[in-house]
């Protein structure tokens, strides 16, 4: 059977991406980041998994106003990342998992949530920056990742209630998988930003920090924050969080089984406009 | 019975709904078009004649000749849209959010720096904080804009 072993939460600032690429990663600005950062990319290298679910929000890119799907799975072989405005990223070409992605479709969709089955997607760098913050630059990446799309761009989004059932549905999916992989559900976006009008570059430390210490020890409770406090408290794009809970939802102790080890948690102000939050959650073995 | 949006009384903040959603529907997906090389050349030859293109209302087009990005957002946009504009024109993100404050670029830069905005004054219209419609707009570049 295949098994959910970590959970991963990062921000996934494009700024972040174009510093990696551009070389800038010990400048000043960055360095502090970047830190954060050295313990997973080593955890990552020590505890590489199978495949990764890694879920994500597509930022106008795969999908335009012309059909945007509330949350949009990958089954493709293979995904490419996309040119955003200034040429694709120079990153590895992200594997799929097909057989994997395919068999979370049909039991999620038979659990009541009504998945998009995407076959054909470019991914942006909602996807590809939390891979590089995990994994470096390489040339290939370590494992297949299945993309999880959520739109949290068109309002109404999912709520974190939503979210945070879904997840739980992801991992009874990934659970009665026959083959035994050991998965790694990673919940990306946030913290507190606003990227638009007169209130941009809003930040929040206390709402952040109490998100992360919740997430941790209260994700239920966390769930049932409604979006208008994210958007009111964390910025009109910090309501990315939601995704963070659907991550957290399939974390064992949600299904009776042991609370998570808290492997690594980091935070920093800025990274650009946004503020960047960090959490490595580990089953139990 | 109208839909509750308890969003609206956020100051400086437009969420993207459905009903924004409509308004700039063609709006957004002209953005869109500039993630192709060939139409971002193309619109950097003539903006008008590449807008014209469009059956974008006339203050839209306007709004984005003038690069204009809160006038977008009022009429439609979506700033991840909007964004493409600003990559067009060789803007970072961080540009092009503080170009909606009305500060400088070092300004904005500056504040980020400083730990961002708080939101103490922020969340209710009618509180005294930053973003509010009475202290608009801040900042030099704002403030030179008026004159």
């Amino acid at each position: 059977m295949a098994r959910i072993t970590a959970s991963v939460y990062t921000s996934h600032v494009p700024a972040i991406g174009a510093a990696i690429d551009q070389g800038k990663t010990t400048e000043p600005y960055w360095q502090p980041l970047f830190a954060g950062y050295e313990f997973s990319k080593k955890w990552m290298k020590d505890n590489t998994p199978d495949v990764i679910f890694l879920i994500y929000n597509d930022h106008a890119t795969a999908f335009s106003l012309d059909m945007i799907p509330t949350f949009a799975i990958g089954t493709a072989p293979d995904f490419q990342p996309a040119d955003e405005g200034w040429g694709p990223r120079p990153v590895p070409t992200v594997i799929g998992h097909p057989a994997l992605a395919s068999h979370i479709a049909q039991s999620v969709i038979q659990d009541d949530f009504d998945l998009t089955i995407v076959n054909k997607m470019a991914v942006d760098h909602g996807l590809t920056v939390p891979m590089s913050l995990m994994c470096g630059q390489p040339k290939a990446w370590p494992c297949p990742v299945i993309p999880f799309a959520v739109n949290v761009v068109q309002y109404p989004v999912p709520s974190g209630k939503r979210c945070f059932e879904l997840g739980k549905a992801i991992s009874r999916a990934i659970a009665s998988f026959d083959t035994p992989l050991k998965v790694q559900i990673w919940g990306t976006g946030g913290m507190s930003h606003q990227l638009q009008g007169p209130r941009a570059g809003l930040i929040n430390k206390e709402f952040d920090n109490n998100f992360l210490n919740r997430l941790i020890a209260d994700p239920a409770g966390l769930a049932q924050v409604p979006h208008i406090d994210y958007v009111r408290e964390a910025g009109s794009e910090g309501i990315e969080l939601v995704m963070w809970l659907i991550a957290r939802g399939a974390m064992a102790d949600m299904a009776g089984g042991a609370k998570p080890k808290v492997a690594h948690r980091f935070y920093h102000v800025p990274a650009s406009n946004t503020a960047v939050g960090h959490l490595i959650l580990e089953n139990g073995s | 019975m109208a839909l509750d949006k308890p969003y609206l009384n956020v100051p400086g903040t437009t969420v993207f709904d459905a009903e924004q959603s409509r308004l700039g529907y063609h709006l957004n997906q002209f953005c869109m078009s500039l993630m192709k090389p060939e139409n971002r050349s193309r619109f950097k030859a003539n903006e008008r004649a590449y807008l014209e293109e469009w059956p974008m209302t006339e203050e839209q087009k306007q709004a984005v000749l003038a690069r204009d990005l809160n006038r977008c957002i009022g009429l439609g946009g979506n700033i991840y849209f909007l964004a493409k504009i600003g990559s067009t024109d060789g803007k970072s993100f961080q540009q092009m959010a503080g170009s909606m404050t009305g500060m400088t670029e070092d300004e904005y830069r500056a504040m980020m720096m400083a730990g961002g905005r708080s939101a103490d004054g922020n969340r209710y219209v009618g509180e005294d904080g930053d973003a509010q419609a009475h202290r608009q707009p801040q900042g030099k570049a704002g403030q030179r804009g008026a004159a």
